[in-house]
């Protein structure tokens, strides 16, 4: 019985760190969003909002927006169908905040005779649970636009299911690949195949197994974020989109969806392609470098090595897709369309043809 | 093909501009905080309450009414200010003078600020260089509509 009570007391601890590392990470990204734009174009950003009169580079900035969404006035338009319209934004949001379920933040921990596995639940679908936990997002876009009932935010709709079409294909043709590779649906494994070393001195990540299929993923899962160089649904400088007859705390959900959508698609790319938690040359019991040396260390700190490395490739990837948001302009509907279709999926082919060839010979 | 290689090479060369922005502003952020002085900064923002740029001395700022050496105003009430506004702003109220060099005086002169679209025209029609806008106060935002009514009294102190 204590048995049970312990083992739910563990995944229910699992679900809220992951959890709040999810939404602050969130919150934060909306900051860094800020900075980064402004470093980039040669300003200083958001920099104010002191609390006490200490302002650590508008560090406090997230939870100023956070109070400002909260308790502005929540409007539902009398010409919108009710229901649905406050549907909308929880559909988008969930749909999102479940993924991090799936996601492996690092290998085992062992406490005392315990051994606990730092991922919320090991699936043996993981893959495909994430990935169609983010096509199913697309229907709080699509019925947000709809019932609104307001030209624009079904124009922004249709945008929406334009683009899922034209990148969801390719999306998923280009990990076929990388699946073959890796013999294996279940995130968890695909990450310890990914420890193994290749040539004897290269880790075995996807990213020097699958490069072809990296590139293709990367410009679909793009596509996937929504935001800027895809983001026909909300087109801001003409359209406005979807969420136009939104305000307050609903509308701030779409927005924290964009920026979770970001952090999946981050942590996608690191398990997938760069080998999740895992660090160079590190093993369950230390270091075991390829010209011979050797450095044993204690269980604790390789479990925070590996958290650690996690951590650090989810930010850079979230830093690299800001710094594509705020680097291109946006396609054309049809220009998604042509690249989806006319190219990646073309090449994504080419890539599963090319990989069976190889592990055949 | 080959043309669509060249876009991917400028795409790549587009975000590796952004990204050189990103590290060097970075770096002399860096160097600002750690306390080593730089010629170049990171940003070229002006911290504006903190910090204020220099009004230069062309700039149209708020009005003021030149006066004589005896401290009456320069207006001679010729309403040529009045003619030329575009804003239609500006109202005088003229009154005889005893002096027959100069025979009118302004009796009320209003300049009404929230109508004031700041174009100088009454500054380059007055024969009399009676109004100037050189006063390089910039910040006279008020709560009302009615503080931003200035009588004579304001425009010559």
């Amino acid at each position: 019985m204590t048995e049970t009570l312990t083992e739910i007391l563990i995944v229910f601890i699992k679900i809220v760190c992951a959890l709040v590392w999810f939404l602050l990470l969130t919150l934060y990204l909306t900051w860094l969003e800020r900075k980064e734009s402004a470093l980039i174009q040669d300003r200083l950003g958001a920099n104010r909002a002191p609390i006490f009169g200490i302002r650590i580079i508008g560090l406090f900035q997230p939870f100023a927006d956070a109070i400002k969404m909260i308790f502005k006035e929540d409007f539902v338009p009398s010409f919108s169908r009710k229901f649905l319209h406050t549907l909308a934004p929880f559909i988008s949001f969930f749909f999102v905040a479940i993924t991090i379920a799936a996601i492996p933040f690092g290998d085992i921990l062992r406490i005392g005779n315990r051994t606990i596995n730092l991922q919320i639940l090991d699936f043996n679908v993981g893959l495909l649970f994430i990935l169609a936990m983010l096509s199913l997002g697309i229907y709080g876009i699509i019925i947000s636009g709809w019932s609104s009932n307001n030209r624009y935010t079904l124009t922004g709709g249709l945008r929406g299911a334009a683009q899922v079409i034209s990148y969801e294909v390719a999306l998923g043709l280009s990990l076929i690949g990388l699946i073959m590779v890796y013999p294996s649906l279940r995130l968890s494994s695909i990450v310890v195949y990914q420890g193994e070393l290749l040539f004897g001195f290269l880790p075995k990540w996807g990213i020097f197994l699958q490069p072809l299929g990296f590139v293709i993923f990367l410009f679909a899962a793009l596509a996937e974020t929504k935001r800027v160089p895809f983001d026909l649904p909300e087109g801001e400088s003409e359209i406005i989109g979807f969420f136009t007859e939104y305000s307050g705390l609903k509308w701030g959900l779409f927005m924290m969806t964009d920026f979770m959508e970001i952090i999946i698609i981050s942590t996608l790319l690191t398990t997938l392609f760069f080998g999740g938690w895992q660090v160079p040359w590190l093993a369950s019991d230390g270091f075991h470098f390829p010209w011979g040396g050797e450095l044993l260390l204690p269980h604790v700190v390789i479990v925070l090595f590996q958290v650690a490395a996690f951590n650090i490739k989810v930010f850079f990837f979230c830093w690299l897709q800001i710094l594509i948001r705020w680097t291109y302009p946006r396609f054309r509907y049809d220009q998604v369309m042509d690249l989806g279709w006319k190219l990646l999926v073309p090449l994504s082919l080419v890539n599963i043809i090319g990989t069976g060839i190889i592990m055949t010979i | 093909m080959i043309k669509a290689l060249g876009y991917f090479i400028e795409i790549i060369r587009g975000i590796l501009i952004t990204a050189r922005h990103f590290v060097v502003n970075l770096f002399f952020h860096i160097l600002k905080v750690l306390g080593i002085k730089t010629k170049r900064k990171g940003a070229v923002t002006i911290q504006y309450p903190e910090q204020k740029k220099e009004i230069v001395s062309r700039h149209r700022s708020l009005h003021r009414l030149m006066t004589r050496p005896d401290g009456k105003p320069r207006c001679v009430a010729c309403m040529l200010c009045v003619t030329v506004c575009p804003s239609e702003c500006i109202y005088v109220e003229a009154a005889e003078d005893p002096d027959p060099e100069i025979q009118k005086y302004p009796a009320k002169f209003i300049i009404d600020l929230g109508r004031c679209c700041f174009c100088g025209f009454c500054v380059e029609a007055c024969p009399e260089d009676a109004i100037r806008m050189d006063t390089g106060n910039v910040h006279f935002a008020q709560y009302s509509q009615q503080d931003l009514i200035y009588d004579l009294d304001k425009l010559i102190g």
